[in-house]
Parts: C-alpha cells; sequence; structure tokens
C-alpha cells in the first residue's frame, strides 16, 4: 500500500524522469534474466559438437518491449488509473444522468455495422479479397454468437450446466445434410424442421437429466454429446461414419435465384453480374445475421414473458420457485428445447455453409469453446456474450493473420498452433479482470421508475 | 370470525405422521385451522413445526395421515397427494422460509411478478401468443404490475421496487417474502417464523402486515413462530407441538396457562410445575426463555424418576430399530402422567 502510494506521489512531480528511471530498471532486470533463456542457445552439430549460439536481436527486442512496457505503464497508465479512481464517484452519476447518443443507441450502431460490414468489406478490399473477411471473420464469429447465444438460455438465464451443447448443433447439421441429400428438400423448409428436431433431443435430454444438479448435470450432458458424436460415427449405413456426409446442397433464396454456376437460376445469369464465388458467402453472411439477430430477439423477447422470468427464478432459486407454483420440470424442459433448437437452426446453417460435414465437427472442444464464449460473455448477457465471441473466435482468426510475430519467434513459428495457449492466457487475464465475464450485471425485465442493472454480487449462476 | 362455526375449517391434519427412517419427526398429530383466522404453530426447537409445514406444502410426502385443504368454493384437496407446485397453483396455499428464499439477483418488481407465474403463461398463451405478441398479454402484464405495487404498498416497499431483492434489509426482505406469497393470491398462507431476526419495531410492523391481510384478503393464516408477543397478539387460535406430537391445542390465554406448555418450554422438574404456574400470568417468563434449547432435552434431566426404562428410548418393532423423540425425556408427558397419578395438582394459579 505505501508502495504505491509512494509512486503516485512521485509521479505527480515528474512522471516521465520516474518512468525513465523504472524503464531502466526493468530493461535491466529482463536483460539479467533473459540473456539465458533467450540470448544463448547451445546446439550440437553434424560431428556431435556443442555449439553455442546467441541471438542478441531477439534478445534486444524483448529487452526494449519491457522497457517499452515499463515506461508507458508508469508515465500513462498509473495516473490514468489514479485519476479514474479519484474522479469515480461524481463521474458515474453524470454518466446515468448525461448518456452520450453512442451510448443510448449502441446497439442500433452495432446492428447497422453488422449490416454494412460486407458492404464496406468489398469496397475496400474488392470481391475477391473480401471472402476472407466475410467467410472466416463474418461468418464464423456469428456461428458461435448464435451458438452462444443458444447456450446462453440455457446456462446463463435457467442456470443448467449443459456441456454437452455441440450434440444439438449436430442433430441440426446432420438434418439438414440427410434429409437435403436424400430427399432434395429446400433449405428453408428444413431449417425449421432441423431446429423441431434439435429441440426434441433437447426434451429427450432434458428428461433424465431433470433430476440432476450441479457436477451430476455437468456430467451428463458431456456424456449425451460424447453418445450423439459416437452414433454419428458408427451408424454408418444412415450417416457414413467418419466419411461424412459431402455434396450437401446449398441454399437457395426462395427459389429465386440459387449460386450454382451451372444452373440455369445462378445469380448472376439473373442478375447480369460477372460470376463470383463471393455472392454465396456474403449470402450466408446476411443469412447467419438474420437467424443471429431472431436468436437474440427472441432471447429478449422470452426474458419479458413468464417463462423467461420463471428460468431466471429457478437460476436464483428452485425450491422457491416450487413455493410459489411454478412447474419446475416444464420450465427445464422448456430451457432445453428453445436452447437446443437454437442449436439445431445453427447447425443446419453450418452443414449448408460448409457442404460437407462429419462428427469431427462436433467434438466436446466445441462446447468446451461454446460454454467458454458464455461465461466470459457474462452469463445472461447477450451484448458480452457477442462481445466474448467476437474476442475468442475472431482472435483465432487473427493469429493466422499475424505474421510478423515470426519476425520475433522465427521463421518456424506458426502462430495458429499457440492459439489454444493465448485463448487459456486470454481467458485466465478476463477472469482475473471481471470473473463475472465482460457484462456481469443484468438487466431487469420489469420496472416501476427506472430499470437499474442489477450487480452480478446478487445474481447467482445456478446449481442444477 | 363471524361465522367461522358454520363453515369447514380450511385446513384439516388427521392422524399426521413423518419418519424419516427410525426417526418420528412427527406422531399422529391432528388439528385443523380455521377459516380466516391466524393460527399459531408454536412448540421448543426439534418439536417438528418446520416438518409439519413440508407436508403441508408438498415439500415432504407424510409417511401417513391426511391433509385435507378445503377452499372457499368448497374444493376439497389432498394435500398429500399432490405435487408441491400444484399445492400452491390449484389448492393456493402459500408459503415463506426460515431461511429467506427470496430470488436475490432479481428486483423487488420482478420477485413479485415471478409469483404471478401461473396466471401470466395462462394470459401468454403459454408463451407462443406472447411471444408473437397476440392475445392479452399486455393487459394481463399490466395487471400483474398493478397486483405487485398493492403488495408493495402493503409490505411498505413501494421505493425499493427497482432494487434487487438481495439488497434488500433482513425485516424488508421478510416482508417481500410474505408479500410475494401473497401475490399467487393464495387461501392458505403457512409463513415459517415470520419474525426471526427482526427487531421489535420491524416485528410490529409484521403484526400490522399479517392482521391487513387477514382483515383485508381473508386469507387464512398459519404460523410458526418463536416470538411469543407476535404469537399471543395476533392468533386467534394456537397449537402446541412437542416432540411431534400435539400436547395442547386452543385459544392464546388457555394454551399460555396449560401446565403441559409450561413443563415443554421451560423443562422443569414436575414438582416445580406448581411453582410456575404461580408465576404464569408473567408472560415475560415464557419470553425469556424461547428460543434457548428446551433443558428437558438435557442429559441431565434424564436422571428423572419418571425416566422410562431403556426399551422405551430403543425399541426393537419388526426388525427396524425405532427411536421415537424420546418420549422419557417430554415434560408434557410427564405433567400428564403425574396429573392422571394424583388429583389435579395445582388449581391455584391465578384466574384467566
Amino acid at each position: 500500500m505505501t508502495a504505491i502510494s509512494d509512486n503516485t506521489a512521485r509521479s505527480t512531480s515528474s512522471p516521465y524522469g520516474e518512468a525513465i528511471r523504472q524503464a531502466l530498471y526493468a530493461a535491466l532486470l529482463s536483460a539479467g534474466l533473459f540473456f539465458f533463456f533467450i540470448g544463448l542457445e547451445s546446439t550440437q552439430d553434424i560431428s556431435n559438437r556443442l555449439i553455442l549460439r546467441s541471438h542478441w536481436g531477439v534478445l534486444a527486442t524483448v529487452v526494449a518491449l519491457v522497457a517499452i512496457g515499463r515506461f508507458l505503464f508508469i508515465a500513462f497508465v498509473l495516473p490514468a488509473v489514479d485519476r479514474r479512481r479519484a474522479n469515480r464517484g461524481p463521474i458515474a452519476v453524470v454518466a446515468e444522468k448525461d448518456q452520450s447518443f453512442l451510448r443510448r443507441h449502441r446497439f442500433k450502431i452495432m446492428i447497422a455495422l453488422l449490416v454494412l460490414y460486407p458492404v464496406i468489406i468489398v469496397s475496400t478490399v474488392g470481391m475477391q479479397g473480401s471472402l476472407k473477411w466475410v467467410n472466416n471473420f463474418g461468418v464464423q464469429v456469428l456461428i458461435y454468437v448464435m451458438l452462444a447465444w443458444g447456450l446462453n438460455i440455457v446456462v446463463g438465464l435457467a442456470g443448467l450446466l449443459d456441456l454437452g451443447y455441440v450434440a444439438f448443433y449436430a442433430v441440426g447439421a446432420y438434418a439438414y445434410a440427410l434429409l437435403g441429400t436424400h430427399f432434395g428438400l429446400s433449405f428453408w423448409i428444413l431449417l425449421p424442421a432441423a431446429g423441431i428436431m434439435a429441440a426434441f433431443w433437447g426434451v429427450l435430454l432434458g428428461f433424465p437429466v431433470l433430476r440432476l444438479r450441479g457436477d451430476y448435470l455437468a456430467i451428463v450432458t458431456l456424456a449425451f454429446g460424447e453418445i450423439i458424436r459416437l452414433v454419428l460415427i458408427n451408424w454408418r449405413d444412415v450417416t457414413k461414419g467418419s466419411a461424412g456426409i459431402s455434396g450437401i446442397p446449398k441454399i437457395t433464396f426462395f427459389g429465386w435465384f440459387d449460386f450454382n454456376v451451372s444452373s440455369p437460376n445462378y445469380i448472376g445469369k439473373v442478375f447480369d453480374i460477372p460470376t463470383s464465388g463471393a455472392y454465396y458467402t456474403i449470402f450466408l453472411y446476411y443469412l447467419i445475421l438474420a437467424l443471429a439477430l431472431l436468436t437474440a430477439f427472441v432471447t429478449i423477447r422470452l426474458r419479458r414473458l413468464p417463462v423467461g422470468r420463471a428460468w431466471e427464478a429457478l437460476r436464483e432459486d428452485e425450491i422457491a420457485c416450487r413455493s410459489l407454483g411454478i412447474n419446475t420440470t416444464n420450465t427445464k424442459l422448456t430451457a432445453f428445447a428453445i436452447g437446443a433448437m437454437f442449436g439445431g437452426f445453427a447447425g443446419a446453417f453450418f452443414a449448408a455453409r460448409q457442404g460437407f460435414i462429419n462428427p469431427e465437427s462436433f467434438v466436446f472442444l466445441q462446447s468446451a469453446i461454446i460454454l467458454a464464449i458464455v461465461v466470459l460473455g457474462g452469463m445472461g448477457s447477450l451484448s458480452g456474450i457477442a462481445i466474448a465471441a467476437l474476442v475468442m473466435i475472431g482472435g483465432m482468426e487473427i493469429l493466422r493473420e499475424m505474421q510478423f510475430l515470426k519476425l520475433v519467434f522465427g521463421q518456424n513459428f506458426t502462430p495458429e498452433l499457440y492459439r489454444m495457449l493465448l485463448f487459456g492466457i486470454a481467458m485466465v487475464v478476463v477472469m482475473v479482470w471481471k470473473p463475472r465475464g465482460f457484462v456481469g450485471s443484468r438487466e431487469p425485465t420489469a420496472y416501476l421508475k427506472e430499470a437499474r442493472a442489477v450487480s452480478s454480487t446478487f445474481t447467482k449462476e445456478g446449481h442444477g | 370470525m363471524a361465522g367461522t362455526n358454520l363453515q369447514t375449517p380450511i385446513l384439516q391434519v388427521d392422524h399426521l405422521s413423518m419418519k424419516f427412517g427410525g426417526l418420528v419427526a412427527i406422531g399422529d398429530l391432528s388439528f385443523t385451522a380455521p377459516r380466516g383466522e391466524i393460527t399459531a404453530l408454536i412448540g421448543p426447537n426439534g418439536a417438528g413445526k418446520t416438518t409439519v409445514f413440508n407436508c403441508i406444502t408438498g415439500f415432504y410426502k407424510p409417511t401417513e395421515g391426511m391433509i385435507t385443504m378445503t377452499r372457499a368454493s368448497g374444493e376439497k384437496f389432498l394435500l398429500e397427494r399432490m405435487p408441491d407446485f400444484q399445492i400452491t397453483a390449484k389448492a393456493k396455499v402459500a408459503r415463506t422460509f426460515q431461511n429467506i428464499r427470496l430470488f436475490s439477483g432479481m428486483t423487488v418488481l420482478e420477485n413479485l411478478l415471478v409469483a404471478q407465474h401461473n396466471a401470466l403463461m395462462r394470459a401468454s398463451g403459454f408463451t407462443v401468443l406472447g411471444l408473437l405478441g397476440l392475445g392479452g398479454y399486455k393487459d394481463a402484464s399490466r395487471a400483474s404490475i398493478e397486483k405487485a405495487v398493492y403488495w408493495l404498498e402493503k409490505a411498505d416497499l413501494m421505493d425499493r421496487a427497482d432494487d434487487p431483492a438481495g439488497d434488500l434489509s433482513y425485516g424488508a426482505q421478510r416482508r417481500l417474502e410474505i408479500a410475494r406469497a401473497m401475490c399467487t393470491g393464495p387461501e392458505l398462507l403457512c409463513l415459517d417464523e415470520p419474525a426471526a431476526g427482526l427487531n421489535p419495531k420491524e416485528s410490529l410492523a409484521l403484526n400490522e402486515l399479517l392482521l391487513g391481510i387477514r382483515r383485508d384478503s381473508g386469507t387464512s393464516i398459519l404460523l410458526i413462530e418463536h416470538d411469543m408477543a407476535v404469537v399471543m397478539e395476533i392468533s386467534d387460535h394456537v397449537v402446541v407441538l412437542e416432540y411431534g406430537r400435539k400436547i395442547s391445542d386452543g385459544s392464546p390465554a388457555s394454551v399460555r396457562s396449560d401446565p403441559k406448555v409450561i413443563a415443554a418450554y421451560l423443562g422443569v422438574d414436575d414438582e416445580e410445575v406448581g411453582d410456575v404456574l404461580v408465576e404464569v400470568g408473567d408472560t415475560s417468563v415464557i419470553e425469556e426463555l424461547d428460543g434457548v434449547a428446551p433443558v428437558a432435552q438435557g442429559p441431565a434431566e434424564t436422571s428423572s424418576m419418571f425416566e422410562g426404562p431403556i426399551a422405551d428410548t430403543v425399541e426393537e418393532a419388526g426388525g427396524e430399530t425405532i427411536v421415537p423423540a424420546s418420549p422419557a425425556a417430554s415434560k408434557a408427558a410427564q405433567v400428564e402422567a403425574e396429573t392422571a397419578a394424583k388429583s389435579p395438582v395445582e388449581p391455584k394459579g391465578p384466574a384467566q
């Protein structure tokens, strides 16, 4: 405590001199530490002689980074933190009363940005260059946003820990893939069918696990996810096992035009525009955006209906729920079913987008990532979850682009291989910084005078 | 009170028994709760009061016995056969808990809206119509908020309506729990120690609230309470339990002077019952000792000459060990035995 106040007192008198001094110390310390770790490397040559190789350039880079980091921290970050701490009280009151335009309309602005995203990308990097950005970032992130919003109903609202959510994703994907390839049904018929199918399996899972709570529930749902995957692998007659199903039909625009170059209704022919693969990607982007927004809309709507309130009440206290005449069995089943339904929608979309699916896409890691997004975003909060999906999934994709890391860590460094490590570090950092996720507070569903967010100190995570 | 004699009691408990393994928590308990009255269920710690509540509200399934709830419409419900949530939804019995169970992460208003779940569920067409924005959900929603506001005013929580329930003070949480139970529209309200942990002022406000509920909504109240000031003040009818058995039943005044009740609460030796009876007029004796574990359960007391044989405490019956809730230690039983043996001991107590 005294050290901190000492620091601040000094930094107010001459922040830059102090910062330079501290940066020098940090540089010295890191040079001493990293001298052997990074600066020297012992290898053997062909005749088994031990050779000492030096990496002075890398060592210098690391030491310089440490020094700069320390300088910036002391000179700018600490004073900023102090200033904020000192002004916290009055600022909060002012912010509440005088909300800026951006803050009041932040959701509308976000949605407008999402709608304009493909346009911006196409106009900056061109039709062909947009493929990567729209597909890898836009569509990929939005699929996870939708999945996480679906799981949010089960985990975030109803407080039922579900580790097998990917099973419903798989059910939706296989429902579309099988019915689409065998019967040639349209995506627009099979989308609701896939949702209903997944909801059915959600209820089926729900029944046996209704009595389980906490760890036991988590284990059974985990097992359920694995059962579905193993069935998909081993039921070769229907699912073609690990070989997967290929040639899944593309989505058409309600039969008006489609995206097969050879078809007479190809979009290029209908609108007389040049042939490009980017149309389908952009179409998929808008489709998944619409599906994700539907999920958000339904979730927001449901929260204000009695069933949504009952879910949250169930998360807070199940016994009290029953004492108020709420049928907790049905309430849990609806949470499972509706959460699973959105997983099914996302699955059908996934199958249509990939054109090929096999059980490898539905491993436990997927469930874990989706759950991690929900927890990181703040359970129950749609905006927090969207940010978390962007950070986690978008961040993974961004890593591929970070070729400059090769300059630091050598040519053999492939950043993608380290993504899980970075992912883990990011999660630990976020959980230390914000233990209840990006958005820990909860918006009330009804109010008399003013809607005040409920602090995360009062909400519960649920245990069943 | 008028006309209650002609009416059937709202709740009738017949030969209720609840055994946990070999432990008899309630043994052959019968009592009735008259309609439109406040019935208090009292007794020393561990007497089985909360167990009776849990049986009535369906959280336990009783081993034996029948619990009949008669609604104002004349409909009869056998509570021991119903799942817990239907007891509230259909038979209109609501309850509160000894350790407050609020939805702490939801606002005070939301807590009261959750309590109106079933009515709102029907109004929203079981979610489907409500989701599409069809049907009368909007009106029902407005009505539910009005009902919540009514109870917020009654419970004096209007200015806290938009705060999280977990942020309220202890006394306010108690009042909110009662308001929440009332929002389910019950005909019988079961309160498990509503005055526990309240200061005298809050306790007084609680009395007002409960009397107001009985007066304005006609709801009958069944009450577990340790705070004798509350019990004697507001209840019309008192049932006293000891070791899962009823030892007294009647008006507050008659129960207060019942030697068995005094013995149960104070755990005095039989010779001293008479001396205590002299002091009966002074209710503070009871109040002072209430809440303290009855001395009757202490081992020192078992040296009484009235202690039963060992076979009395652990009894082999049909292969399973049954441990009756220690009748040997029951002071009420001792008094009973004594009064049976000798002629009525001390009728010299003060006139009631």
